[in-house]
């Protein structure tokens, strides 16, 4: 925390600048990116959820989409049921998906590395089987949600820049939350067992029992996160959580850099605005060539794998830090 | 109870194991030797079939087209493993899934560019596409017949050489301790470059033998990947005896559930309930099995010995 480094500068920029997005494109009459950075900014808010267990725990869930999923459907579900207040909605979303954490982490936490990886995304796959299967909530069609969380008259989600400035404080608070979790205590704990688990063992630690308080936590944030997705979308179906998202949860965070603080944003950022804009660039160059930005984007993934080990954050700290 | 119709399935069941055997023997080595991931094997499994799909149309004869296939799998199998997976050996798992997923979504999009959206059909030869009367009455389509006898010679085959030859020994001692066998002077990496290949040209068989049935279609090769993984990770990693066992046992229960599930469900739900959760409940069911494993036995059933 010493004066103004390059990536204090950064992270305290991007968050100025998303603070004023709303009036930016309101000026430029530019509502689509508006939604882009909404998006976006959900989709942040998941990524450091996910960064919490994989990038200071070790724990690398390959199922973190179903946490959004599970979020989404608890704002859908209800609103199928005409009950659209936020105050029953977002309590369930963070309740359903740290209940989920809690009964999958309780068994999947028993297992490392690869296997952990696997059960993960078994897990996602029940999840998104179950809701496959749920006709009367639209099964593979999925669910449009009418109307959008309400809370008695205080904030109106239709409005899309009270909708922004919601997912905006969420993602402050998400940021606020996960940095006084990693350097507590138990963040340390944590940390230390992806260090050295053994030794944190030795040390006299109950390791299981941190990891598993690690892990819903971080379900209990991505529900959150899928509860704003759902809201700004209005739109829920089991694809959200289909496990290429939760690929592209990992991709998010590694490209930002796991284990740093704001790198997920970042990583989310340069996500969104991949698949946003690599369609119509690639248009430009070759008609219609754009429907294959896989091409050029799976490629770039397998780039930032190979040469980019530290991400985002790795390339605004050359020191070696891993926080400031 | 049907028998017919309960011999039929176990047929078909059979044939969904044979399939993911051949895919889940490359995985399983290729994990068990070079502790490497790979999701992107996934894609030889299309890439076989398209080539296949390909070659049949062009030269008017699905032997020839799967006879060409197969070295240009071998091909962009050791291109693969050069380019994608070579500098990531010994890295972290993370990596591997990242990269490899990157993989996928680049073949998904190029088989997209080269070969269109449309599924590719591979007409059968007029002498597989007839069928099969059976013992008891039994008639069955030849080419599944064919598919489940391919895949289990294939499967014998394979069995034979990793317990009986030299350069199968040399892969179960890789599979068992790498460092060890680099040590006694094997160039493990050349070693593993041909199984890496050899796995793909398996996982291009399983594409071409399946693409005659569903059609060779773009993402055909992410879904089975996805329960290949569960059958190598049941079996136990490393071991091809496993992934047999695995596979056969995978392919069944799938099979089973899926046509008899909603029948066994409605003994104790409604009629209605049952019919919407068993199709969902059956797709789950692997997975469960899959959870169950790795909590009681994270090993899996044939682990190999000594690590």
């Amino acid at each position: 925390m010493s004066g103004l480094t390059l990536r204090s500068g950064v992270t305290f920029g991007s968050l100025a600048f998303l603070a004023i997005v709303p009036p930016l494109t309101g000026a430029m009459d530019a509502p689509f990116v508006l939604d882009i950075v909404m998006r976006m900014l959900c989709l942040a808010i998941a990524a450091i959820s996910l960064n919490l267990i994989l990038g200071y725990g070790g724990m690398i869930s390959f199922g973190h989409a179903a946490y959004i999923g599970i979020g989404a459907y608890a704002v859908g579900i209800p609103a199928y049921y005409e009950v659209y207040s936020g105050f029953l909605q977002i309590p369930l979303a963070v309740g359903m998906a740290a209940l989920f954490a809690l009964v999958t982490g309780f068994i999947c936490l028993r297992t490392r590395g690869v296997h952990f990886i696997m059960i993960t995304l078994a897990f996602a796959q029940m999840a998104f089987f179950t809701f496959v299967s749920i006709e009367e909530y639209g099964g593979d069609d999925g669910l449009v949600i009418d109307f959008k969380s309400e809370f008695i008259g205080w904030l109106d989600l239709e409005e899309p820049v009270t909708l922004y400035y919601v997912i905006f404080v969420c993602l402050l608070g998400t940021i606020y939350l996960v940095k006084r979790v990693v350097a507590s205590r138990f963040g340390m704990v944590i940390q230390g067992t992806m260090g050295n688990e053994a030794r944190m063992r030795a040390l006299g630690y109950n390791v299981f029992l941190y990891r598993l308080i690690c892990y819903v936590i971080s379900g209990a944030i991505c529900g959150l996160a899928g509860a704003l997705l759902g809201n700004f979308t209005g739109f829920i179906s089991p694809e959200m959580m289909d496990w290429t998202r939760s690929g592209e949860l990992i991709f998010m965070v590694v490209l930002g850099g796991s284990g740093s603080l704001f790198g997920p944003v970042l990583g989310t950022a340069v996500f969104v605005i991949a698949e946003e804009y690599l369609t119509p660039v690639m248009n430009l160059f070759a008609a219609g060539s754009g429907v294959y930005w896989h091409i050029v984007f799976g490629p770039f993934l397998v780039l930032v794998v190979l040469f980019g080990r530290r991400g985002i954050d790795g390339l605004l700290d050359g020191r070696g830090h891993r926080d400031d | 109870m049907d028998w017919t119709l309960l011999i039929v399935q176990l047929l078909n069941g059979l044939q969904l194991g044979v399939l993911l055997f051949l895919l889940a023997a490359g995985l399983t080595l290729i994990f068990g030797i070079m502790d490497f991931i790979n999701l992107a094997h996934g894609s030889l499994y299309m890439v076989g079939a398209y080539f296949c799909a390909t070659f049949t149309e062009f030269m008017d004869s699905f032997l020839l087209g799967v006879l060409v296939a197969l070295p240009l799998t071998f091909l962009v199998g050791l291109v693969v493993e050069i380019v994608i997976a070579r500098p990531l050996y010994g890295r972290d798992h993370l990596d591997h899934v990242l990269a490899t997923f990157g993989v996928i979504l680049f073949f998904d999009a190029l088989v997209h560019l080269v070969w269109g959206p449309e599924g590719y059909a591979i007409p059968l030869p007029a002498f597989l596409d007839g069928q099969v009367g059976l013992a008891l009455g039994l008639v069955l389509p030849t080419y599944r017949v064919l598919i489940i006898a391919v895949g289990l010679f294939i499967a014998l085959g394979l069995y034979m050489v990793v317990s009986w030859t030299r350069v199968g020994m040399l892969i179960r001692a890789g599979a068992s301790n790498r460092r060890m066998v680099a040590a006694l002077g094997v160039n493990i990496d050349l070693l593993f470059t041909f199984v890496f290949a050899g796995g793909a040209v398996l996982a291009g068989v399983a594409g071409l033998l399946i693409a005659p049935i569903t059609e060779a279609n773009i993402g055909m090769g992410n879904d089975i990947l996805l329960v290949a993984f569960v059958v190598i990770i049941i079996g136990g990693i490393g071991s091809i005896r496993g992934a047999f066992v695995a596979a056969i046992l995978i392919g069944l229960i799938d099979t089973m559930g899926r046509s008899f599930l909603d029948d066994f469900m409605k003994l104790f739900l409604s009629n209605q309930n049952a019919e919407t959760a068993a199709p969902a409940f059956s797709a789950m069911l692997i997975y469960v099995l899959m959870a169950a494993i790795l909590y009681f036995r994270p090993q899996g059933m044939f682990p190999p010995r000594v690590r």
